[in-house]
């Protein structure tokens, strides 16, 4: 009960230095008719509280609140609205799902570039590259929490046919400061643009042929490991990040070995021109080594055999996003635009043998040099034109560059080939959590093959409401 | 060349920055606010604009450059910003704005919110847990901000301390002085029915007694649809409505069909600073939002 009186003292210590004008006098008159005001009606809400109290003790159910009265039902100041749970992670699950009409094409993959993880068929194949018509292409949970005011942790488990892997898993550092970012576990790597991002944020059915290329048709790369970021306390985004770890996936490979298997560097830039326009610009180079990487090749006389890549794999890649939204309020109207470009040299030996006996040209294993670069880039264009509906365009072409396969270019098939892909897709979201969207596209992958392919796809998110990246 | 650039980006870095708190608001009325309070002592920052939606912004890169340097994040809280903000604060590597720690303060904490849900469930739009957010217009939540607030401010810049409340209580009493004003001048404005496009007017409506009989939006974050709209007009026969009320956000179609349809007028409200020309600060604000209000009721 002092407080008032204390405060409107110090109010009127405070004031009495200063000339006190008439609105002075009537602005400190109405704070403390305000105050006195708050303080009866506190104190007129205690008793009231304090007689139901008395008149409720004893009973054991809770009265309910009337829900129609005028006043709206309110939460005390100070107090989270959430129940106390020693553990309340928030839990998403993203369905994804799709109709897909294409061709039955055997031997599906790129051409003239080496696929991640085989191709369509036989051992070591690439997961769903040839599945048709109606599918549930991926079913993600997410937990995502602090653990404690230093760190956060998130869990990624994709459900994909019959079989779970854990997608990502990573603890973040909260509270080093000076900019510094660390991340240790299981993450989707923070070269290019579109890598960090998950299949359920994509603007495409499918992710652009250049990454498929690169990682595989899981459209990333995703590396064990650490990676520490530092942002630089300029007016401008500046970023720059390094990343140590495994390297068992695509390019690289798996192997028993203490130390790095792969690395990468990235740094970042970015800002706004003026309200409307956000862009972001990045460098990064990707740097894995290989022991016994398996792809499937065909030898001269068409028979498929298998190379074994013992080496090195550099990747460069460019990205560049620019965003426009009138006065920055995407809500009802955005256009994007992005564009990636890499370029990728892999140096060290291939040994083709013949796994399954079929009699091709490495019946007796060849270990020769392997020299390639190849290239390849993409952009899109998407433009929300209504809160529910947007569109976009995508091309891409790919390069098979220089591909010098030593002794073993008398053995098996070089292609060179430029393949292309042109995208086209309309999108519709009744609210931020769930999409349909419809794609069309012309696939001119492989070569001597022009392919309309056709996807329906459905994205729907339950749960937590997670914040998306740039 | 590389070498030099860096070296000339660390002495940037260095220099010593000529306010004492460098403040990141994430809405235009919080940024107004403490620049109340902290005056030429604070260099504030909004993240957003009046015509921006703060639900829908994105972690870009200019708001993670800014939260990086920031000593203090003001947010709206009650979950608003929650599809970009926590991704800003994380990705900031700045550990004074994390969450829990005095560098980081959240609006909502301070006063009682209105629109609790009981039940969950997305069927019923996107809901804020921890309730209806908007609470800058009721004039008397902003005081209360602004205690909490100043108090804040102090405690992260403890030199300017008595600047900071000083300064508060100035405006404090400003502020009472006006609210004594606005409450006289929108006495007239008590149970007169509106329909509002999203639910960003509960806390005005409460403060002047305005009621609220419809939203234009079918559920919260959803998009206004014909079917919806047709429902209202429909229901202008029962329960009329004297006006339509929108943010400078928020679309102004859906608005202006139901005023053609009605021949009630559809209502800008600035909503927050800078919402309209006259709306530059504070004051100003409630100033405008009043005189649109009684032109409109007229």
């Amino acid at each position: 009960m002092h407080k008032p009186f204390a405060m409107a003292a110090l109010l009127a210590a405070s004031c009495g230095a200063q000339a006190a004008t008439d609105s002075d006098l009537a602005a400190i008159r109405s704070q403390i008719d305000e105050m006195k005001k708050t303080y009866e009606q506190r104190i007129a809400s205690l008793e009231q509280k304090l007689a139901q109290a008395e008149s409720h003790k004893g009973e054991s159910k809770a009265v309910p609140v009337a829900t129609q009265s005028p006043a709206p039902e309110t939460v005390p100041a100070n107090r989270a609205g959430t129940p106390a749970s020693s553990f309340n992670p928030e839990v998403s699950l993203i369905l994804q799902g799709q109709y897909k009409d294409m061709k039955n094409g055997a031997g599906r993959g790129i051409t003239g570039f080496i696929p991640a993880g085989g191709h369509d068929h036989g051992s070591g194949a690439i997961e769903g590259i040839n599945k048709r018509g109606f599918s549930v292409d991926h079913t993600e949970l997410v937990f995502a929490a602090n653990i404690d005011p230093n760190w956060r942790g998130q869990a990624i488990i994709a459900a994909v046919d019959g079989k779970a892997e854990v997608e990502e898993a990573w603890f973040q550092s909260l509270g080093i400061g000076h900019g510094i970012g660390l991340k240790g576990g299981r993450f989707r790597s923070g070269i290019g643009y579109l890598n960090e991002q998950h299949p359920h944020t994509w603007d495409f059915a499918d992710a652009p042929l250049m990454y498929q290329a690169m990682f595989g048709t899981e459209g990333g790369y995703a590396q064990d490991g650490i990676q520490l970021k530092w942002l630089a306390p300029t007016p401008l985004f500046l970023e720059f990040g390094a990343e140590f770890g495994r390297g068992a996936n695509f390019p690289g490979s798996d192997r028993n070995k203490n130390g790095s298997g792969g690395g990468a560097v990235f740094a970042h830039l970015g800002g706004d021109v003026g309200e409307a326009n956000n862009w972001r610009a990045g460098l990064s180079y990707l740097k894995t080594s290989a022991r016994e990487r398996e792809s499937v090749f065909r030898d001269v006389g068409g028979l498929e055999a298998q190379g074994f890549f013992a080496g090195d794999s550099a990747t460069w890649l460019a990205d560049f996003v620019w965003k426009w939204a009138p006065n920055g309020n995407p809500k009802y109207q955005n256009f994007k635009f992005q564009s990636e470009y890499f370029v990728r040299r892999e140096d060290g030996n291939m040994t083709c043998k013949d796994e399954n006996a079929v009699g091709n040209a490495c019946a007796a294993e060849v270990t020769g040099t392997y020299r390639t670069r190849q290239s390849g880039w993409y952009a899109q264009g998407i433009y929300q034109f209504t809160p529910n509906w947007r569109a976009g365009l995508r091309y891409e072409q790919l390069d098979s560059g220089t591909r010098d396969f030593g002794i073993n270019a008398a053995n098996l098939a070089v292609d060179a080939y430029k393949p292309k892909k042109s995208t086209a897709m309309v999108d519709y979201s009744w609210s931020e959590f769930s999409r349909v969207r419809l794609q069309f596209a012309q696939d001119k992958s492989m070569q001597g093959v022009t392919e309309n392919q056709i996807t329906m796809q459905y994205i729907m998110s339950l749960g937590a409401h997670g914040a998306h990246k740039f | 060349m590389m070498k030099r650039l860096f070296s000339l980006l660390l002495m940037l870095a260095a220099l010593p920055a000529w306010a004492n708190l460098n403040v990141f608001a994430t809405v235009p009325e919080w940024a107004s606010l403490v620049r109340e309070i902290g005056g030429d002592k604070v260099k504030v920052y909004s993240a957003t604009n009046a015509f921006q939606d703060p639900h829908r912004i994105e972690a870009k890169p200019s708001l993670l450059a800014q939260a990086r340097q920031a000593n203090l994040l003001v947010a709206a809280g009650a979950d608003l910003e929650i599809g970009w903000l926590p991704l800003v604060i994380r990705d900031s590597g700045n550990s004074a704005i994390q969450a829990g720690r005095p560098g980081y303060f959240e609006a909502a904490n301070y006063v009682s919110r209105l629109e609790v849900p009981t039940v969950l469930d997305r069927a019923h739009g996107d809901v804020h847990a921890a309730g209806n957010p908007h609470i800058h217009l009721d004039p008397r939540n902003v005081l209360k901000v602004g205690e909490a607030l100043a108090a804040r401010m102090a405690e992260l810049d403890a030199p300017n301390a008595a600047a900071y409340q000083a300064a508060y209580k100035l405006f404090a009493g400003k502020w009472q002085a006006a609210i004594g004003r606005w409450e006289k001048e929108a006495a007239g404005l008590r149970g007169v029915p509106v329909l509002v496009h999203h639910s960003s007017f509960v806390y005005l409506s409460a403060w002047l007694g305005l009621k609220e009989v419809g939203m234009l939006e079918p559920k919260p974050g959803v998009e206004p649809s014909s079917g919806h709209l047709g429902s209202l007009l429909a229901r202008q026969q029962s329960a009329p409505a004297k006006m339509i009320l929108r943010t400078a956000y928020n679309q102004e179609g859906p608005s202006q069909w139901i005023a053609g349809k009605t021949g009630i007028p559809a209502v800008l409200l600035p909503y927050t600073v800078g919402g309209t020309n006259e709306a530059k600060d504070l004051f100003g604000l409630f100033d405008d939002t009043l005189q649109r209000l009684q032109k409109a009721v007229r």
